[in-house]
């Protein structure tokens, strides 16, 4: 047929014979993709009086948001935390393998580290689209140092920080610089966090609160500073209890701002979290819940001895802890697996934890983590076991199982 | 006219599906000799559209050489509201087949030029030969298309103000809001329709029982509009049992004990499958 749209003789590709994720649902619907974006078929139907180049057959298959992982620490041998020869190439090659979870936008992840290492990584973390070379880079991750010393988990205590004005000179003093920043997890109840968090919510940089010792009513009122998420909710902070719910007790406060929805990172790797526990949080506040892989970068190899920030730590089968303790240091779970393990919710809720809830968390979902008209077309093709099998970025296929 | 009574909605569509399904694949459509079709909207043809996209994917039809023309449209309505009929042509039928854009042809009412778009619709329809098949529907008040009652039996397609029944009749599609209902519409007229060289009615569902009485038991009347087909010289009124409930027993059981003749246009079942080029 001759070609005579009148938008742009881009080539347009069709996947037909799936169900995709739109409107919170699984929709027996094609989807149509232009020059990296979601395109609008009726329009171009009417409009252009346009027709498909290509068609995909992805037998019966489920197309849904590529994963969006805002918290991983590295992979592969890859340590985000580690000043190397080659941070770029460290973090390209983590972005490469991800893809075969279905990951196809990150935040690498530092954790407390000391200025010199914030220094050195900070600048060469550089913002990317993603694409055939790999996810794209949605920015870093920065858990710690202002965080509490009770409550530091696997984060080396020699260099945790406090606020001393509290506010950006202490935040530019410690990491150097927040080009590259995209969320920074801290412990509310640091003296002048408050001024922290504002400055930092000013910069567009999204603040979590985590690590941390606070009550119910700290973490409200970071909340009203500015604060939007949880750092793996339950883990490195204050248990649960009825009479003071602390930071979990965000989930179904009454006291926060409105028009602001708080999001929690929850770790679906079966042992960070105890299913039951992980249903409780999404049953109180579905909307907000957020999958994250943690992963540390013995994710992708084999069990033994490897390096996370500044120490050792141990793998064996799916546990990963600081070496010679029983400490949990981050886990080996890959993003696809969480989706699977995050059983007691709907097939869609799953998949909007990892795709459009991280896009909402980051203020990005007008692009990113649905396949709405208009949007990156970054997504994955999974079968009914929510296994990926093929993974796009921008319309083009990179990776397939 | 032929009255085809089938017991219930289900099976009347499926009558008509195969109808139109035969008449495409005998006219032998191609290139030089498109198959010119009119389309309506509404509930009452979803079921005959599911069957005639069940009959495409199936391989046995292609739409690849028909030229359709919708009825109507909503003056006013954005191209991309829900209700528009451009959006219920594209849900319901054109994603789900191999038609080509080009090929169809739905008024447009957010033209500048309403009265021009209707002259131009008009020439589009001579130009590509005229109607070969125009398949509608009946509104409670007997009107075909936005024909309402009070319109020449040999109208045009022209800007029609909708009555009040209408209204009220579409309203569910806006969320029972009648001040969110467009009250104009672009139409084909009734002479557009009856030009047409077939005409095929589909009429379910014990609401329109009274206007099917009033459109063939009673006489010709700008009132009710579709009576007007009572001078075209192929029509076919396809329709279930609930919709004849208004009409004389002696009717009924006389178009029954016809069914056996009816059945012959759409049994056997013709297929593109086997088209010998």
């Amino acid at each position: 047929m001759p070609s005579n749209k009148s938008v742009s003789d881009a080539p347009i590709t069709q996947f037909v014979n799936c169900r995709i994720l739109r409107d919170h649902s699984l929709q027996r619907e094609d989807l149509w993709v232009r020059e990296g974006k979601i395109l609008n078929p009726e329009k171009l139907f009417f409009d252009e009086q346009g027709f498909a180049d290509h068609k995909v057959d992805c037998g019966n298959k489920i197309i849904a948001p590529g994963f969006i992982d805002v918290q991983i620490n590295g992979g592969y041998g890859v340590d985000f935390s580690q000043v190397t020869s080659d941070i770029k190439g460290g973090v390209a090659l983590v972005a490469r393998r991800i893809l075969e979870h279905g990951v196809t936008s990150f935040c690498p992840t530092l954790v407390t580290s000391p200025p010199a290492i914030y220094k050195q990584v900070i600048p060469e973390v550089t913002l990317t689209d993603g694409g055939e070379e790999g996810a794209g880079v949605l920015g870093l991750h920065l858990e710690g140092p202002f965080i509490s010393l009770e409550k530091r988990g696997a984060h080396p205590p020699q260099f945790l920080c406090s606020f001393e004005e509290g506010g950006m000179p202490d935040l530019l003093k410690i990491y150097g610089e927040l080009e590259n920043v995209a969320i920074v997890t801290m412990a509310p109840e640091l003296a002048n966090s408050g001024q922290a968090i504002r400055d930092l919510v000013r910069r567009g940089i999204t603040v979590s609160l985590g690590h941390s010792m606070a009550d119910l009513s700290k973490a409200e009122e970071a909340v009203q500073h500015g604060a939007t998420f949880i750092t793996h909710l339950f883990n490195a902070m204050l248990p649960f209890h009825h009479r003071d719910p602390g930071i979990v007790g965000l989930l179904t406060s009454d006291r926060l701002p409105a028009d602001r929805t708080v999001y929690y990172g929850m770790i679906a790797d079966g042992i960070h979290t105890h299913p039951a526990a992980l249903r409780i949080a999404h049953r109180a506040h579905p909307a907000g819940l957020v999958l994250v892989t943690d992963a540390v970068p013995a994710m992708g190899l084999p069990a033994g001895r490897h390096t996370l920030g500044q120490q050792d730590i141990h793998i064996e089968g799916l546990h990963a802890c600081v070496a010679g303790t029983t400490t949990l240091s981050g886990s080996i779970a890959t993003m696809d697996m969480s989706v699977c393990v995050f059983g007691g919710c709907t097939v869609e809720e799953a998949l909007e934890a990892a795709s459009l809830h991280p896009a909402q968390l980051l203020g990005i979902s007008h692009r990113k983590g649905t396949l709405d008209y208009g949007t990156d077309a970054d997504f994955v093709i999974l079968d009914d076991t929510l296994t990926v099998r093929e993974t796009y970025i921008a319309g083009h296929l990179v990776w397939r199982k | 006219m032929r009255l085809v009574i089938l017991d219930d909605y289900d099976l009347a569509s499926e009558w008509a599906a195969k109808y139109i399904r035969n008449r495409i694949i005998q006219f032998r459509p191609s290139a030089d000799k498109y198959f010119t079709l009119g389309l309506p909207t509404g509930s009452t043809p979803l079921g005959c559209y599911r069957k005639l996209i069940e009959y495409h994917k199936s391989g046995d039809l292609s739409f690849k050489y028909v030229k359709t023309f919708n009825m109507d449209e909503y003056v006013g309505l954005p191209r991309d509201h829900p209700e528009s009929y451009h959006s219920y042509m594209w849900n319901n039928f054109f994603k789900h087949i191999d038609i080509e854009p080009q090929n169809t042809h739905i008024l447009d009412g957010n033209a500048a030029d309403l009265q021009a778009e209707c002259e131009t619709f008009e020439q589009i329809i001579t130009a590509a030969g005229g109607i070969e098949l125009f398949v509608g529907g009946i509104g409670p008040d007997g009107h075909i298309a936005f024909n309402e009652p009070g319109s020449s039996l040999v109208s045009r397609t022209r800007v029609k103000t909708l009555a009040k029944d209408t209204i009220v009749a579409n309203a569910r599609f806006f969320g029972n809001d009648l001040s969110k209902v467009p009250t104009m519409t672009l139409t084909v007229g009734v002479g557009t329709v009856m030009d047409a060289r077939e005409v095929m009615i589909l009429i379910t569902g014990a609401h329109k029982a009274f206007a099917l009485y009033k459109a063939i038991e009673e006489g010709v009347n700008h009132m009710w509009t579709v009576s007007a087909f009572q001078q075209h010289p192929r029509t076919i009124f396809v329709c279930d049992e609930d919709a004849t409930l208004e009409l004389r027993v002696k009717t009924v059981k006389y178009f029954k004990g016809l069914m056996h003749v009816h059945n012959q246009l759409v049994d056997p079942m013709h297929s593109m499958k086997h088209y010998k080029d």
